[in-house]
């Protein structure tokens, strides 16, 4: 027997909606068989790395503390994406827009008050915005591969971050721990409900920037050229759109939202500009946007998913004992799930048995 | 298959297809087609598009299999599983989109579509001798990418007839040839009849079908609705039998407007460097056209027509700006949306992918072109530009009206329309804007006739209207029926243009040649 993929006519509506499902549940079948192999209860692992996490509610408050980052980022690489620049960079751009926004807190602590905080948000998102630039830059100058681009420069901010607050930024009275000093009161991102968990301002920054934009792609002319240029160049140059322009305009959304990851991160989070703000939400953002669907609204569920495979994997540190390494481990397998159940959009499975072949060669 | 040994026995036809069909969800693409091809006989397939020939053909080629129905080969009942099996029976297929590797040799490339592996040097013996035999001469070892169209089509040929068939089925064959390459493929077509080959011919071309076939059969929607002899029909009553009611023939009235007027566009000098590897420069190249007036620019495809387009549209830009006027205005150094908005407006020869998103509705399609010059209607909210979806999908079902655009749901993508109806669709959004000046490129390549009709009959009103239409097209006829002046394009040069009472085929098919460009160069300026 073998197994075809034929082309459908049009794509399929009913896969388009069923794919982020399908793979999600292929998801959990790889994962159960992966804690089958490492000897542990598949069913009791699971639960305890995707259940446990939400019978708390102190749990749900990190749920939205890790989901904000990344429906922000994944919100803005919807725009790269859906305009076909590939933007992998947003993990240097987090980076860079903790940085910038830091100067305030870090620099001029003495510099107080409620307008600290707005001064700060910006600045992070600047920060960004330029960081983002130049990938962009060198895509419509030189025609420069972006992947590439983009995701060098994220070792680059890593490194530079690392240096920064080990060198010039260090906290003088912080035993030599690489970070600065701790924020003053007027430049931290305050808890929604501080009675009861740590979710900070920055989830609904996330919502907000998740419905301005899914706006901006639905409704608007703009969202319109993304859409066009996304899916065929020559018909947007005919539409009279530029591509240069737009690789600038998709580089600087996901950049200032990124950057505004980042501050919102450090001021929200963490109090302090660390070697270690953030585990990787510029790349896990990356799955966030495809499993959306590129969707702002999708994102929104689909960073709700991944926040919930971090905060599993930290359970499934306390209560099976296996590294939270294996957090990446299910979003890698998230992410290749989601893409190979994308095929069943375009394409149908046909099984040709070893029979009908025959018949149709004997006749 | 040995199965077969017995060469056309017992008197059976070559070939006899009965109650083929073929269903495609709810569409009944072939609808119990009989069909019966004679040994030694070249055979007519007529319809529109969408008639069915493409399916007819790909089941009999074993590219889709038959939902119900019989081939009949030799007098035998077979089942058709697959072109290689197709090509065992002895049935071969030349498609009408070439597949060739550019950057091979012609050799190479026929190597690659044969089934069992033969030295390069034998391929290159046996096709040089196919070639002496049947008038078709190749050099096996050129590079397809430095052939012209008409060769490239010959190695098809060739490779078709290396694996010694029956039935030769030919797609649209001359739709890309000057008049004197198409004369030279009837002479190989002949001799192959002559040596007891059969063909099946699909065309659209009533004069070729005319002087060239024993037999023709006709489909509409699907089904057979006739069979004749057309040596004893007109082209007109070919048509009618194609289209089901009469052609319209094209009216027209002549130029009204007043030759003094100046020339709504203008290109004065144009030279351009390739921009790609196979892409074509532009040398010097000087046209006008007044209102009123349709200029057509003929061409065998690969000739500059495609860069020539794409300056004229603005999509690329030119080194100065009167090297284009629009309406009096140098707009040489100015993007699409600025000429549009001067009231020019284009339609490029590719439907999807460049004059429309295949994966976008017919709604997106239309803003597609128009948000530039029509924004008012379209678009709304001030700085925020938010599409008017309500306007939008009025003005589509305006265009839809006056092009009679066939679809079947409310707002389809663009590439769920077969390639006549989006092509109306998309001359419809240009001319819903009733523009000063049209450029188009390939109006009605792979349109159905009525469809055909339809769009030359709104080019020609366009220029009686007081617009400036210019018609870049591969179709001879389509030039001769609607343009007041042709001109054709060779490596990139413009002949001059000619007056259509001073044109015949002849004269064209030189200028397509290269041959007249030298002369007419000479005197170029006046256009």
């Amino acid at each position: 027997m073998r197994v075809e993929l034929v082309r459908r006519q049009q794509h399929s509506a009913l896969f388009s909606a069923l794919s982020p499902f399908i793979a999600l549940f292929l998801t959990l079948i790889a994962g159960a068989i992966l804690f089958a192999l490492l000897g542990k209860n598949p069913v009791s692992a699971l639960y305890s790395y995707f259940v446990e996490p939400l019978t708390e509610i102190w749990s749900w408050h990190e749920l939205l503390v890790k989901a904000a980052p990344l429906i922000l980022i994944a919100v803005g690489l919807s725009v790269c994406f859906l305009s076909n620049n590939w933007n992998i960079g947003a993990e240097g751009q987090l980076i860079m827009g903790g940085i910038a926004g830091s100067i305030l807190p870090v620099v001029f602590p003495d510099f107080q008050g409620w307008y600290v905080l707005p001064m700060m948000l910006l600045l992070g998102m600047a920060g960004g915005m330029a960081y983002a630039t130049i990938p962009a830059f060198l895509k419509v100058r030189f025609n420069t591969n972006e992947i590439l681009t983009s995701l060098m420069l994220v070792y680059v901010a890593q490194l530079f971050l690392d240096w920064i607050v080990r060198g010039p930024w260090r906290n003088p009275q912080g035993f030599n721990f690489p970070e600065t000093v701790q924020f003053n009161s007027s430049a931290i991102l305050p808890e929604i409900w501080a009675s009861s968990g740590r979710a900070h301002w920055g989830f609904v920054l996330a919502i907000v920037a998740a419905l301005l934009v899914w706006f901006m792609l639905s409704r608007t002319l703009n969202g319109f050229e993304i859409k066009v240029l996304g899916r065929s160049a020559r018909a947007g140059r005919f539409a009279g759109f530029s591509a240069g322009r737009l690789t600038f305009f998709a580089f600087l959304v996901s950049g200032a939202l990124a950057g505004l990851a980042g501050i919102a991160e450090v001021s929200g989070a963490v109090g302090q500009l660390r070697t270690t703000i953030s585990p990787g939400y510029g790349f896990t953002a990356i799955i966030v946007a495809f499993l959306g669907r590129l969707n702002p609204l999708g994102i929104v569920a689909a960073g709700l998913v991944l926040a919930l495979s971090y905060l599993g994997g930290e359970a499934a540190q306390v209560s099976l004992g296996i590294s939270e390494k294996s957090a990446r481990i299910f979003q890698g397998i998230i992410l290749f799930f989601v893409l190979a159940s994308d095929t069943l959009i375009y394409y149908r499975i046909r099984f040709v048995t070893r029979h009908s072949d025959a018949a149709a060669k004997g006749a | 298959m040995t199965s077969i040994s017995d060469e056309n026995g017992a008197g059976h036809p070559l070939l006899e297809a009965t109650g083929l069909t073929k269903i495609f969800g709810s569409l009944k693409a072939c609808d119990g087609i009989d069909l019966t091809i004679g040994t030694g006989e070249i055979h007519a397939l007529l319809g529109e598009n969408g008639a069915g020939k493409s399916t007819l053909v790909k089941m009999l080629f074993g590219a889709l299999q038959p939902t119900s129905g019989e081939i009949g080969w030799k007098g035998k009942a077979v089942a058709v599983a697959n072109p290689a099996m197709a090509r065992s029976l002895g049935i071969g297929m030349v498609f009408q989109h070439f597949s060739l590797f550019d950057a091979l040799t012609a050799a190479e490339n026929i190597a690659l579509s044969l089934d069992e592996k033969t030295d390069l040097n034998t391929i290159a013996a046996k096709a040089r001798d196919i070639g002496r035999t049947y008038g078709l001469p190749v050099d096996p070892d050129a590079l397809v990418g430095d052939l012209s169209v008409g060769e490239r089509q010959r190695i098809e040929i060739i490779r078709c007839l290396l694996q010694n068939p029956d039935l030769i089925i030919l797609d649209e064959p001359t739709s890309v040839l000057t008049p004197q390459e198409a004369d030279l493929l009837f002479v190989t077509l002949e001799r192959l009849k002559s040596e007891g080959k059969s063909i099946l011919y699909i065309s659209h071309r009533l004069e070729e079908v005319r002087r060239l076939c024993d037999r023709a059969t006709v489909l509409r929607h699907g089904k057979v609705v006739g069979q004749c002899d057309p040596r004893q029909e007109t082209a007109g009553s070919l048509a009618r039998m194609m289209v089901g009611s009469d052609i319209h023939v094209i009216e027209r009235r002549p130029n009204a407007a007043p030759a003094t007027q100046s020339a709504l566009i203008e290109v004065n000098g144009l030279s351009q460097k390739p921009r790609g590897p196979f892409s074509v420069s532009l040398h010097d190249i000087r046209l006008a056209v007044n209102p009123g007036e349709i200029l057509g620019i003929a061409g065998v495809a690969g000739n500059g027509q495609g860069e020539l387009f794409e300056a004229i549209s603005g999509e690329v830009l030119q080194e100065r700006p009167d090297i284009v006027r629009i309406r009096g205005r140098d707009t040489g150094r100015s993007g699409i949306s600025a000429r549009r908005r001067l009231g020019a407006a284009f339609v490029p020869e590719e439907r999807l992918g460049h004059g429309a998103v295949p994966n976008m509705s017919l709604t997106d399609n239309l803003l597609l072109s128009r948000y530039a010059t029509d924004g008012k209607v379209f678009l709304g909210g001030g700085l925020l530009r938010l599409l008017q979806q309500s306007s939008l999908a009025l003005a589509a079902k305006r265009i839809v009206a006056q092009m009679d655009v066939r679809k079947s749901a409310e707002n389809p993508d663009a590439s769920a329309l077969s390639g006549g109806n989006l092509q109306k669709f998309l001359i419809g959004r240009e001319l819903d804007r009733n523009p000063a000046v049209l450029v188009v490129n390939q109006p009605t390549w792979g349109v159905d006739a009525g469809a055909a009709a339809h769009i030359r009959q709104a080019l020609v009103d366009l220029a009686r209207s007081g617009s400036a239409v210019i018609v870049i097209s591969q179709d001879l006829d389509e030039l001769f029926e609607i343009s007041d002046r042709i001109a054709a394009m060779v490596h990139g040069r413009l002949s001059q243009s000619v007056p259509i009472e001073a044109m015949n085929m002849e004269r064209v098919g030189l200028m397509m040649g290269g041959a007249d460009t030298a002369s007419a160069h000479a005197s170029t300026g006046a256009a």
